[in-house]
């Protein structure tokens, strides 16, 4: 097969198909898969590709299904529904967990919001020393270094890091709610 | 604060803490679970039903020391950043006894020694609550499982190897064995009465020995200092002559015929 023919076959594929295979796909991504990677493993174009992976997106709304396809860091997820949780967890014998203490929490809220920040300005806010909460953060790696800040002893900075919009089922750091929205419930 | 009298008695007068109901392990968690001195005195600011904007700033930093010591009483560590709020309570307690300086009399100028701390206590109200959202959030995402790993060359890389592969790591293993045993310090300890024995054999078998090549067959100092106290030792007991044909020139252990 030449490969005109294999061009034309490519694009003769019709939506269904396209569809089909976004799902093979983001079924077995180990993580979050991007429209772009999506467009260049088919070879298919950035756009199709979107509107592909929305359409199914939309056919396991409409079903109802127990699974659901989202938008996550920047890319798309195949996962389970959050109503079916009590007997996802009884069939794998897991129980929900804490995962961070309220310090850790706060500390990667601080980062969240205020990225990139160094360790000084963490302190200036928490009031307390935080490099116990830094550590258990970078070792979840739901932080990352972000090189030295331009300042006196040129102190490190840190942001979050992909993980950290995984783990709390983010598309971007924009998704976050405004830290000024907080005003309104302070107090 | 009715919770907390149920928790426990505090005469701070004697600056002793009773515990009156529940076990001490349940109190400490309670009590040591400020996530800092602002979540401390946010916390106090609440139980006293007291005005953010306006800090009883007396009374609040009477509760706060009152706490302080509480948690040194039941040994908790308490942080050094927990005595700089404190210092800090302190001296603005300090300065709102200070008279205000009537030169100032536009409202605007006069400065509040406490605005400083409810500024950054609402700072710091802000992350507590997006804290919380976070919490939400990873809850809510516990909820959602993903499927389990699937075996690709990277998950499962061993399905590549072969018996070659396994021979090459196995000589591996054997060369670091090798350079492990070159590492291991000797410490072979030969006995004064083998090296006596030894030197007795060598002498009566040869009728004579070369002391200089004697020592040189010693391996450690250790060796050599046995040596030289089992020639002596010979010296000493048996009938052995020492020879020397030239100043520091070799010596010849001799068997007396």
């Amino acid at each position: 097969m030449t490969e005109e023919l294999q061009d034309i076959q490519k694009n003769a594929r019709t939506t269904a198909e396209l569809v089909a295979l976004v799902e093979a796909l983001v079924f077995v991504a180990d993580e979050p898969i991007t429209a772009k990677l999506l467009a260049e493993v088919l070879e298919e174009e950035r756009e199709s590709v979107q509107a592909a992976i929305e359409e199914l997106a939309r056919e396991y709304e409409s079903r109802e299904s127990g699974l659901q396809i989202r938008e996550i860091a920047g890319g798309w997820q195949i996962s389970t529904r959050t109503e079916f949780h009590e007997e996802v967890r009884k069939f794998l014998k897991t129980r929900p967990s804490a995962k961070l203490s309220l310090a850790s929490l706060e500390t990667l809220a601080v980062i969240a919001y205020k990225q990139p920040v160094t360790v000084p300005e963490i302190l200036e806010i928490r009031g307390v020393q935080s490099a116990t909460s830094i550590k258990t953060l970078l070792d979840k790696r739901l932080i990352v270094a972000k090189g030295r800040k331009e300042a006196v002893g040129r102190p490190m900075q840190y942001g979050t890091s992909k993980d950290f919009l995984i783990q709390f089922g983010l598309k971007d750091l924009s998704e976050l709610p405004s830290i000024e929205d907080f005003e309104d419930l302070v107090s | 604060m009715e919770q907390e009298i149920e928790q426990y008695n505090f005469d701070f007068h004697k600056e002793t803490a009773q515990i009156v109901g529940g076990n001490s392990d349940t109190l400490n968690i309670k009590i040591g679970d400020f996530a800092g001195p602002l979540d401390l005195l946010l916390f106090l600011i609440r139980q006293e039903q007291a005005n953010i904007f306006d800090i009883p700033i007396a009374r609040i930093t009477e509760k706060y020391l009152e706490y302080i010591r509480l948690m040194k009483r039941l040994d908790i560590s308490v942080a050094a950043d927990f005595l700089v709020m404190a210092a800090t309570l302190i001296e603005i307690k300090s300065k709102m006894l200070l008279p205000r300086d009537p030169s100032i009399t536009d409202e605007e100028e006069f400065e509040d020694p406490r605005q400083e701390l409810v500024d950054r206590l609402l700072e710091y109200e802000k992350f507590k609550t997006a804290a919380g959202m976070l919490h939400e959030r990873s809850t809510i995402e516990q909820a959602i499982f993903t499927r389990g790993p699937i075996e690709s060359d990277e998950t499962n890389a061993e399905v590549d190897a072969s018996v070659f592969d396994l021979l090459t790591v196995f000589q591996k293993i054997v060369a670091r064995h090798v350079d492990e045993i070159k590492m291991e310090i000797h410490r072979e300890e030969i006995s004064l009465a083998d090296m006596l024995k030894a030197l007795k054999k060598r002498i009566f078998e040869t009728g004579e020995l070369s002391l200089l090549a004697f020592f040189e067959e010693m391996h450690s100092k250790r060796e050599l200092v046995t040596a030289f106290i089992a020639v002596l030792e010979i010296v000493r007991t048996e009938s052995v002559k020492l020879l020397q044909s030239k100043t520091f020139g070799d010596i010849i252990l001799k068997k007396v015929s």
